[in-house]
């Protein structure tokens, strides 16, 4: 009996085997689909690019949604989805014309009213979004491919919010999704963008799936930054998250994956002599370090205990520590980036120059009495983890206690918004970065605000009274719309910034990108975008 | 035998509710806030408690904690606070590649281990022996991650033997049921069950799994080994050893039938221990070979204070634990009928 039972369920299993071995080769022969295979920098846990501001949702946020108005290479706002705008004489009414051809996913063509709600709910959760909702007086549907914004006073920024490149950027998404509280999370992804995000394939943590969206028209003109025309020549890209870089690297030279957003720096020079990889920075902007200070406890409390630091800091010593390769850094006085239009170095002079006597003589002024100062270090992630052991060493030397506290990011994002004293768990110091295409514009750049304790970043520097205030001068910037003036503007407030010192520049590298050599048409951008790229 | 089955799996029910409730606050009570990793590094503070709010994760510890074991009670685990995904989807996703890779060890382990260990107690104080505790002290002390990187180095970039990373099912799609669905079956090679591509079925599934095996399993191959070597040496000086040496038995016989079967309670006990340790203790493998299983779910739910997720892979760990335990222990009566409950 048993063997008989036995011989029947081989019997079927033979058989299925037999048939899988032939049903996948015809299946593998006949599939010619090309896949572009990208380990990203992290994983894609959040589908909602407005309820997060985290990059690797805001890439995600880029494949499938679009935008009204999307930054070119140059840093100027172009239409995207706009056929145009018009701005009434008084610069107070903006007219904005969808142009044809927009589709939702789901199929349903895209309306003003979409846009409409979309901004409104984009402008709950982005700083840059507050500011223009502040200025807004309505905005109102003319018909389904055109709405109106009307400002309440000028602001020379409504292009360049709603062309935002970077978190949070005002991605289009349909009215019933758009209308949802911006705390919670939408439910499903619904874009109009290049890309189909596959909910079935997602697996978190390991693997993301974008389809090539066929009823996407893209613009005529050649793509810049986010700007122009989005051409899919893929017909699907997969995020494959790999948690180890070596692995990572591994992948890349054995061709399993095609693109490597952000390898480890220690780990390029093994791959620059292969020819089948390219090592490139397609991020002109670079990235930025801040030292962030808690301007409520002391002694950072006082201004000239954060001169201080900027006295202490050489930019050299944290870059050789944490990039190494001089090629993907130099150092850099601007708060507003290196090569951008608001560079200027005014004010920097302490920064430039290290000057430890200086900044010894400066903290004590600043009221410091050798109370140990706490200093979060988040270990997990070893570019901050470099550069807290650099200060850490660094305020020794100027004589500071320093109790360096390891901590992993997660808890250190939690122990940061704390407002407490050192005595009863509070913190003096920690690390952050921030990519160029965030910190370029004194708006968008949230470290800068002198907001106090209710509008400034965690850390919260306080400086808000009077124009020649950090919040004042950042105020007259997004009341200008001339180029030369706001330029003018950006430079005061750097110089004040330097008074005030909401955080110190630690430096600016440039995160070089690993690809197959095979791989033609990957754009150069603050963002990693995957249209345009040729699978060869 | 039948009741102290039951007496144990109902003794398992307070362990759990022991592990939920320490488990619970232990994650509650640790550093911390998922509202300020999703919020990311830009949002305002006001950002973050917001969200906070939205998430239910300022109200009272005890509220929370009674309404995740009233879902639990119905067996629901819960969503993740990030992907807002069931949980028990996430960890369903993820079980095949977790239990496949300790499957796969294990066998490999045992294959490997067990005669291993009788042939270094038979050979006791031999070239042999000593080359296998030479081997057995190796695998215990080389880093797994090393051995993993020298065997993708030389097997898979420079050798092209095997894949550097990933895994792949060996379940297909076998054909099209008359409702459109499709039919899984175990094939050679076939249409991935997920993806709907090409590449799954047991010839992939081996070229991807065999060096992960490999390198998770030497520990456990030096583990058991040494086990049964000293298990079974202790049993070869037995009186009846001698005995069945003395009746003419041969020494096969008397290896395998006698001593092994005699030593085999303490074998059986490492191996179960070590599908236990396996089952949680795959996190570095995972991660270097890139296996999207528990372990790697497990730390990346930890990093970011994915709370349901947490909670439930540590009771569905737990769970196994006790499963593993118990099953280990009803073996002992089958090894030995001496033991009975």
């Amino acid at each position: 009996m048993i063997s008989k039972h036995l011989q029947s369920f081989m019997r079927i299993g033979m058989s299925a085997l037999l048939a899988s071995a032939v049903l996948g080769f015809s299946a593998g022969s006949v599939m010619a689909e090309k896949v572009l295979r990208v380990a990203p920098h992290a994983d894609l846990k959040n589908l909602d690019p407005i309820w997060t501001t985290a990059y690797i949702t805001r890439n995600h946020g880029y494949m499938v949604y679009d935008t009204l108005i999307a930054m070119d290479g140059d840093l100027n706002p172009q239409p995207q989805m706009l056929e145009g705008w018009d701005v009434s004489d008084d610069g107070l009414t903006y007219t904005f014309t969808l142009r044809d051809g927009l589709k939702w996913h789901d199929g349903a063509p895209v309306t003003s009213v979409d846009c409409i709600a979309s901004i409104m709910r984009w402008s709950k959760r982005d700083g840059m979004g507050q500011k223009l909702a502040d200025f807004t007086k309505s905005m109102s549907r003319i018909d389904d491919k055109s709405f109106k914004l009307v400002l309440n006073k000028p602001y020379g920024l409504v292009l360049a919010s709603l062309g935002k490149i970077s978190s949070n950027v005002p991605f289009m998404m349909p009215v019933r999704l758009a209308m949802m509280d911006a705390f919670e999370a939408v439910p499903e992804i619904v874009g109009s963008g290049p890309f189909v995000f596959d909910k079935d394939a997602w697996v978190p943590g390991a693997k993301v799936v974008y389809r090539k969206n066929t009823a996407y028209v893209p613009r005529s003109e050649p793509a810049s930054y986010a700007a122009g025309g989005k051409r899919v020549h893929v017909d699907t890209v997969e995020w494959i998250y790999i948690p180890d870089a070596a692995t990572t690297m591994n992948a890349l030279v054995a061709g399993e994956i095609d693109f490597w957003e952000s390898p480890a720096v220690d780990l390029v020079p093994s791959m620059e002599g292969n020819a089948d990889i390219t090592i490139k920075v397609i991020d002109p902007l670079g990235t930025q370090g801040w030292l962030r200070p808690n301007h409520l406890n002391p002694p950072f409390d006082n201004p000239k205990a954060r001169q201080a630091l900027t006295h202490m800091v050489n930019q050299e010593d944290y870059l050789r520590a944490i990039i190494g390769d001089e090629k993907f850094w130099s150092t850099c006085p601007a708060y507003f980036m290196c090569g951008t239009p608001l560079d200027t170095d005014i004010g920097s002079e302490a920064l430039v120059k290290q000057d430890l006597a200086k900044a010894k003589a400066l903290l004590k002024e600043g009221g410091y009495n050798g109370e140990t100062l706490i200093l979060m270090d988040p270990t997990d992630i070893p570019v901050l983890h470099g550069a807290s052991l650099v200060t850490a060493q660094m305020l020794r030397d100027i004589g500071a206690k320093v109790e360096v506290q390891a901590m992993d990011w997660s808890t250190l994002t939690s122990r940061r918004a704390e407002k407490k004293s050192i005595a009863d768990g509070g913190w003096n110091i920690f690390h952050t970065y921030s990519t160029g295409a965030d910190v370029s514009s004194p708006i968008a750049n949230i470290g800068i605000s002198g907001g106090c304790e209710e509008k400034a970043w965690f850390g919260w520097p306080c400086d808000r009274d009077g124009p020649d205030s950090l919040e004042g001068l950042r105020d007259a910037f997004s009341e200008e719309s001339d180029p030369a003036k706001q330029k003018a503007i950006a430079t005061k407030l750097q110089a004040r910034a330097y008074e005030v010192v909401p955080y110190v520049n630690y430096g600016q590298w440039f995160q070089p990108t690993a690809y197959r050599s095979s791989l033609k048409g990957v754009l150069i951008s603050p963002v990693p975008f995957f249209w345009n790229i040729e699978l060869n | 035998m039948f009741g102290y089955v039951i007496r144990r799996i109902l003794a398992t029910i307070p362990v759990m509710g022991v592990v939920a409730i320490f488990v619970f606050l232990l994650l509650h009570l640790t550093p911390g806030d998922p509202a300020a990793v999703i919020a990311g590094d830009y949002a305002s503070p006001a950002d973050v408690e917001r969200i906070r709010e939205t998430l239910g994760l300022n109200r009272p510890l005890h509220i929370q904690f009674f309404t995740w074991a009233g879902q639990l009670f119905q067996g629901d685990l819960g969503v993740s606070i990030f992907s807002k995904q069931p949980v028990i989807k996430l960890i369903g996703q993820r079980i095949e590649p977790t239990l496949a890779l300790a499957t796969t060890t294990i066998i490999f382990a045992v294959l490997l281990a067990v005669p291993l260990g009788v042939l270094a107690a038979w050979k006791s104080g031999t070239w042999i022996d000593r080359s296998v505790m030479v081997f057995a002290v190796l695998g215990f002390s080389v880093p797994i991650f090393i051995i993993a990187y020298s065997m993708i180095w030389t097997l898979s970039i420079h050798l092209h033997w095997f894949p550097v990373q990933g895994y792949k099912s060996f379940l297909i799609q076998t054909g099209t049921g008359i409702d459109g669905a499709a039919i899984i079956g175990i094939g050679f090679e076939g249409i991935c069950r997920d993806s709907g591509r090409a590449g799954c079925g047991l010839v992939p599934f081996f070229r991807h799994i065999a060096l992960p095996s490999i390198a998770l399993g030497l520990v456990y191959v030096a583990l058991i080994a040494r086990i049964t070597r000293a298990s079974v040496m202790e049993v070869l000086t037995e009186d009846y050893i001698r005995t069945a040496h003395a009746k003419g038995l041969s020494p096969r016989v008397v290896l395998i039938r006698h001593a092994l079967k005699n030593a085999s309670v303490p074998i059986v006990t490492i191996i179960g221990i070590g599908i236990a340790l396996l089952l949680g203790g795959v996190v570095v493998t995972e991660s270097v070979f890139n296996i999207p299983g528990l372990g790697r779910l497990t730390v990346d739910a930890i990093l970011h204070r994915d709370y349901p997720i947490i909670q439930g892979l540590i009771l569905i760990f737990a769970g196994v634990y006790v499963l593993i335990n118990l099953l280990v222990d009803i073996s002992y009566t089958f090894l030995d009928p001496r033991i009975r409950y």
